[in-house]
């Protein structure tokens, strides 16, 4: 990282209400260059309304919005030169080919002929989609689609990122992809702030933000999370999951418990305690399983518990 | 309806496109009663597959069976036996709920005089009894989930086609959605769910993979995680992140090296004899290790090592 450490978005109390609903609930962050922040949560968990907020399209009831320095509400234009919006459909045009989207992007944005030429060819090798320069974007694949996107929207070399669930959609090697990009585009300092409503992207990030109807439910690095967790969670895998299912549902120490394809998963006040007593119960009552083991808690878990317990730290 | 019990047979099924062949001699058989998950990337083929087994395509060649109906010579029978759900086009939002549920039942020809038992039913199934008169596009998402599965199953097919299902929904709707989906399996209604949304594969009992027309995968979710993957998968925490990959990517043994958040995964062929290897080999140029185990990959790690593999042996054929 050549940068200094500094905050290249800060979020400041960031309310949003919209009639019946509150959808941004003083909602604080910020993102420093050369980090990935992932803003988390479900579908109206307030990941858009933020992000619009941050790009300067949707003024705050309250709060304030900072980014590359400069006050969103106060100087739109200067904070609009410096960010690259992207939202969850991002503008295309489906009758002009790759290169004809791209070279729209860079005019728009003032790019010249010879920059755009070079940061459009190692941005389509990136993307992994040189050979579909002449292709028409309306024949792209989703996961394509997407890529040529974020294509566009990198073209003018904006030091700060907003992507609304970029990969809502996109198949998992694209989506690996996409996130090869991300983590190339940090590695030269640019701060990109990215929602998505898979809580297991939410790994892929340095830092994320857990949102949650409008609050803000955890705020840190994902191993930070897990690390703070005080519960442990185990994988049974079992041929028959139902019968598991009925032996321990009411069983001492579990707070939660997911029926899974083949199994289930389960998280306990104490592993080491619970896994010898569940193993001695389901042999007691003769039923079949293969092995219970302690798994490290995923982000869905935590976001779980912490609704299900209603805890919420306000960061 | 012809008794048996495998609910979807598949048998060297083909559908072609002049040239492009979309779905290429796959095998596959779906129990009773079974939640059976079909994934595949964009393109792969997957929705070819699904429109055959809806009735909505004719097969080039081989044979599928849903419900007892061949798909190709009783498209009619195979549509009257299935619902069809996915998250995005099922419900009219500017209808109320009770209205989308009799649009449906009538789509679905339900007999008159089952009609009132069956609408009782599904409002008591998706929990929304004495909410009959709410304008759909007003409830919030696992709500409208729950009728839309319910406007699905109102003529008790005995199979159900699930796109994307939960996709975007909170997770504790989503659990509650499953138990839903699993207790239907368990009352005998098989479900089959096309989706890549992994957190979606695992409540499936059985997936198949599909790359590029043909069936890669097989089995349980477990049995993918242990059994499929080329190599192991290794978790590596250093600094500087950015020098270690470059570092081993050039490492003969190291399949694929990629960034994931804070931290590194690697692609070995045998983690014990890697691990101490890459410790030198990273020690050696200056870069700090704090981590390096071997760990369980998860499905998407799965469902990548499987479909980019091929590709690229296939792009090694000349």
């Amino acid at each position: 990282m050549t940068e200094p450490l500094q905050s290249a978005i800060v979020a400041q109390g960031l309310t949003k209400s919209f009639p019946g609903v509150r959808a941004v609930d003083a909602l604080s962050f910020d993102v420093r260059a050369g980090e990935i922040f992932g803003l988390v949560g479900p579908d109206g968990a307030g990941k858009t309304t933020t992000l619009r907020m941050l790009a300067g399209i949707m003024p705050p009831d309250a709060g304030k919005a900072t980014v590359a320095g400069f006050d969103v509400a106060r100087d739109p234009e200067g904070a609009k030169h410096a960010l690259s919006y992207m939202p969850q459909r991002f503008g295309l045009y489906e009758d002009l080919t790759v290169d004809e989207n791209i070279r729209f992007y860079a005019d728009l944005f003032g790019v010249k002929t010879a920059e755009r030429n070079t940061r459009s060819t190692e941005l389509l090798v990136a993307a992994g989609m040189s050979e579909f320069r002449k292709r028409l974007a309306g024949k792209l694949s989703g996961g394509m689609k997407q890529k040529l996107g974020l294509v566009c929207a990198l073209i003018h070399r904006p030091k700060v990122i907003l992507l609304d669930e970029p990969t809502t959609g996109v198949d998992p090697v694209s989506r690996r992809d996409f996130w090869r990009i991300l983590y190339e585009l940090v590695a030269e300092g640019v701060a990109i702030l990215t929602s998505t409503a898979y809580l297991d992207e939410a790994e892929r990030c340095h830092r994320v933000a857990l949102l949650h109807q409008g609050n803000l439910l955890f705020c840190d690095m994902p191993a930070n999370l897990k690390a703070k967790f005080g519960k442990g969670v185990l994988s049974i895998t079992a041929p028959e999951p139902r019968r598991l299912r009925t032996e321990l549902e009411h069983a001492e120490g579990i707070s939660s418990l997911l029926l899974t394809g083949d199994g289930l998963h389960l998280v306990v006040d104490d592993a080491h305690r619970r896994i010898p007593e569940f193993e001695a119960r389901l042999r007691r009552a003769n039923i079949p399983f293969d092995a219970i083991l302690e798994v490290a808690p995923s982000i869905e878990d935590l976001f779980v518990d912490a609704v299900e317990t209603g805890a919420s730290q306000h960061a | 309806m012809p008794e048996q019990s495998n609910s979807v047979v598949v048998e060297s099924l083909v559908k072609r496109f002049g040239d492009f062949v979309a779905v290429d001699h796959i095998d596959l058989e779906v129990r009773k009663g079974e939640v059976f998950g079909f994934l595949g990337p964009n393109g792969a083929g997957k929705s070819t597959t699904i429109r055959m087994l809806c009735g909505l395509l004719k097969p080039t060649s081989g044979r599928a069976q849903v419900a007892g109906y061949d798909v190709g010579r009783k498209p009619e029978a195979v549509r009257q036996n299935i619902g069809y759900m996915s998250q995005k086009f099922s419900l009219y939002n500017d209808l109320k709920v009770i209205e989308n549920i009799r649009l449906f039942a009538g789509l679905y020809s339900v007999p008159a005089r089952e009609l009132q038992s069956r609408i009782e039913w599904a409002l008591t199934m998706a929990n929304l009894k004495g909410q009959e008169n709410l304008i759909t596009g007003t409830l919030p998402g696992g709500w409208k989930q729950r009728l839309a599965l319910g406007c699905a199953v109102l003529h008790k097919p005995p199979v159900i086609f699930l796109d994307e299902p939960t996709s975007g929904v909170d997770p504790i709707t989503r659990r509650q959605f499953w138990d839903l989906i699993h207790q239907m399996a368990e009352e005998g209604v098989t479900v089959f769910v096309t989706t890549h949304y992994m957190e979606e594969a695992e409540y499936c009992n059985r997936l198949a993979l599909i790359f590029r027309g043909k069936l890669v995968a097989l089995g349980t979710p477990s049995e993918l995680k242990h059994g499929s993957m080329k190599g192991d998968l290794l978790l590596v925490e250093c600094e500087p992140l950015g020098d270690a990959v470059e570092a081993l990517q050039s490492v003969p043994d190291v399949m694929d090296a990629a960034v994931f958040g804070n931290s590194l995964h690697l692609v070995v062929r045998d983690a014990e004899a890697a691990i101490p290897q890459l410790q030198t080999y990273l020690a050696g140029r200056g870069i700090a290790l704090t981590r390096m185990e071997k760990i369980r990959p998860s499905l998407e790690d799965v469902f990548v090592s499987l479909t980019t593999g091929r590709e690229a042996a296939e792009e090694r054929k000349p």
